[in-house]
């Protein structure tokens, strides 16, 4: 009973933090947007600073009237934001945030492969919306959604096993715990590969083409509307907090910090994503979109190379140093 | 562990098993295993008999997610999770890339059927009957221990692939090397030819590599030269 009990608070916590989160960075989006455009952002719902925006745009989704189109694949329409999303929620569960036992979800024994695999499930979502629309625009977004993944997956792939070599594990935990500082000039190139990487497949700007909502309005996202549509905008954010802490697990040295080993580890690795999670805000506003064989070409000629570079620069450290 | 060893253990671990375990009380993970076995087994027939082509390939998904489970219940998470990455993930992203590159039309395509079927199922039959031969004449009443220490972890698979099986490995990555640099080989072939025939005035359709045929048929050919950009202009006559 007491393992049961565990499991189900685990699994509880893990949900909490999937439904809060990608709120919270989208509310720091809104704001930091603003700020940084000089405007004030939303103020009004909520009363302070406008903090229950979000709160107001989820009850307007829910209004809406839920529309499949006509000549639409109905079952594949409608199953596709939960296959956008749930992948994430699924990450979420093994990314440790402090260490020891618990203060991960479930400690999964290849967990870099686990969460990679999983990742690249949820792109699936976004090739059936794009298909199962019935919409040029839509096919258009699925289309250039695959060869976006094609193209950034193994760059993200290579630098994850480069970290994966120096520290001799593929669990995530254990890839923490062998964190020594000297690590992050050492992978440094790496870590901005991943996180360019993973940008890409998030369809964040500035690697946004596939949504381009000026080209070709919002790609696959087209046709939904209502709550389907507030899923995928959800996965969008859900992404990013587990692309930012990957990122910090993977590279930063996840709970290390002063004091990380007292009990306080969970608040650097919490730091240390929302600091990522601002520059993914800031890169969206800093940069525009790049074109379609922009997009491409900076994968295939400069990440693969790059992480390429790094996986040989890790054997050698790793070699001298045995 | 050297294969010798891995034999005799397996054959103690057979002794032991067969004394303690039985067909007719099946644990909770058998009859979990054999139900995805099931789900698995559905959605492959479905794959291959569905007259919807974008479905083929999602309802090849849940085969293929069903194989990963299948492994997670036999304590295989590495090559579980391997499988969702490579084929979930990729394998079956660029299948539905090309389709949705060339020809995915949403309702049934009768024209998809091949010519074919009988002498595919004589294969697949073949091909099942000898993979499930050489499996139960090599594990025959093996039985996995759940409760001792995870037999198909990272580690555990690691050390058995670069040791044990590191010469097959080998030839493998040589095989797929040799692939890639075929297909590289191919596709600047066909781009010197294409502008070849561009500046003599001629169409890419007349190309001696694909038959001329006209747009129903140029599906299959055309998943093939999906990665090549300028295969685009005479997909327009498809669509």
């Amino acid at each position: 009973m007491n393992d049961a009990l565990d499991v189900a608070l685990r699994l509880l916590v893990v949900f909490v933090v999937f439904l809060t989160f990608p709120l919270i960075v989208g509310q720091a989006e809104h704001k930091v947007m603003a700020h940084m455009q000089g405007r004030l952002g939303p103020m009004y719902a909520g009363g302070f600073h406008g903090w229950a925006q979000l709160v107001a745009d989820g009850v307007k989704f829910a209004q809406k009237e839920d529309v499949v189109p006509a000549d639409a694949d109905r079952r594949v329409f409608q199953l596709a934001p939960a296959v956008a999303l749930l992948p994430y929620l699924m990450v979420l569960l093994v990314i440790p945030i402090g260490p020891g036992e618990g203060a991960v979800g479930e400690v999964v024994d290849a967990g870099i492969f686990f969460v990679l695999a999983v990742m690249g499930v949820s792109v699936l979502g976004s090739l059936m919306a794009g298909w199962a629309s019935a919409n040029k625009f839509s096919l258009l977004g699925g289309l250039r959604t695959a060869a976006q993944l094609l193209a950034y997956e193994l760059p993200m792939l290579l630098t994850a096993a480069s970290v994966a070599m120096a520290a001799g594990t593929v669990s995530l935990p254990g890839i923490v715990d062998a964190f020594e500082w000297w690590w992050l000039p050492w992978q440094i190139v790496g870590a901005i590969v991943f996180f360019v990487a993973g940008l890409a497949e998030l369809q964040r700007p500035p690697f946004d083409m596939p949504v381009a909502d000026s080209e070709i309005i919002f790609g696959a996202y087209t046709e939904y509307t209502g709550l389907r549509f507030a899923l995928f905008l959800l996965a969008e954010y859900a992404g990013i907090v587990v692309l930012c802490g990957l990122t910090t697990v993977l590279f930063l040295g996840g709970w290390h910090g002063p004091w990380g080993a007292d009990g306080l580890g969970w608040v650097w690795t919490l730091l240390k994503a929302a600091v990522l999670a601002f520059v993914v805000i800031w890169l969206r506003v800093t940069y525009p979109r790049l074109r379609e064989d922009q997009l491409q070409k900076l994968a295939w000629t400069l990440l693969v190379p790059l992480s390429l570079a790094q996986i040989a620069l890790t054997g050698i450290v790793k070699v001298v140093i045995a | 562990m050297s294969p010798a060893a891995a034999t005799v253990s397996a054959a103690q671990a057979t002794t032991t098993a067969a004394e303690t375990h039985g067909f007719l009380s099946p644990t909770g993970v058998e009859i979990a295993f054999l139900l995805v076995g099931l789900v698995t087994f559905g959605a492959a027939v479905v794959t291959v008999t569905t007259k919807q082509l974008v479905h083929a390939a999602l309802w090849l998904v849940v085969a293929l997610g069903g194989l990963a489970v299948e492994y997670l219940l036999l304590t295989a998470e590495f090559i579980a999770w391997v499988q969702v990455l490579i084929y979930v993930g990729s394998v079956v992203v660029l299948l539905l890339f090309g389709l949705m590159l060339t020809r995915a039309p949403i309702g049934r395509s009768p024209d998809a059927d091949s010519g074919n079927r009988w002498v595919a199922l004589a294969v697949a039959i073949a091909a099942a009957a000898a993979l499930v031969w050489v499996v139960v004449d090599a594990f025959r009443t093996t039985w996995i221990d759940l409760d001792g220490a995870a037999a198909g972890s990272t580690a555990v698979t690691g050390a058995s692939l670069f040791q044990s099986w590191v010469l097959p490995f080998e030839a493998l990555s040589v095989l797929l090397l040799a692939a890639l640099v075929g297909a590289i080989v191919l596709s600047r072939k066909t781009k010197a030819r294409t502008q070849a025939q561009e500046a003599a005035g001629g169409t890419t359709t007349a190309s001696p590599l694909r038959p001329p045929s006209p747009g129903p048929d140029a599906t299959r050919s055309a998943v093939r030269g999906a990665a090549r950009s300028d295969a685009r202009s005479d997909k327009e006559g498809a669509r």
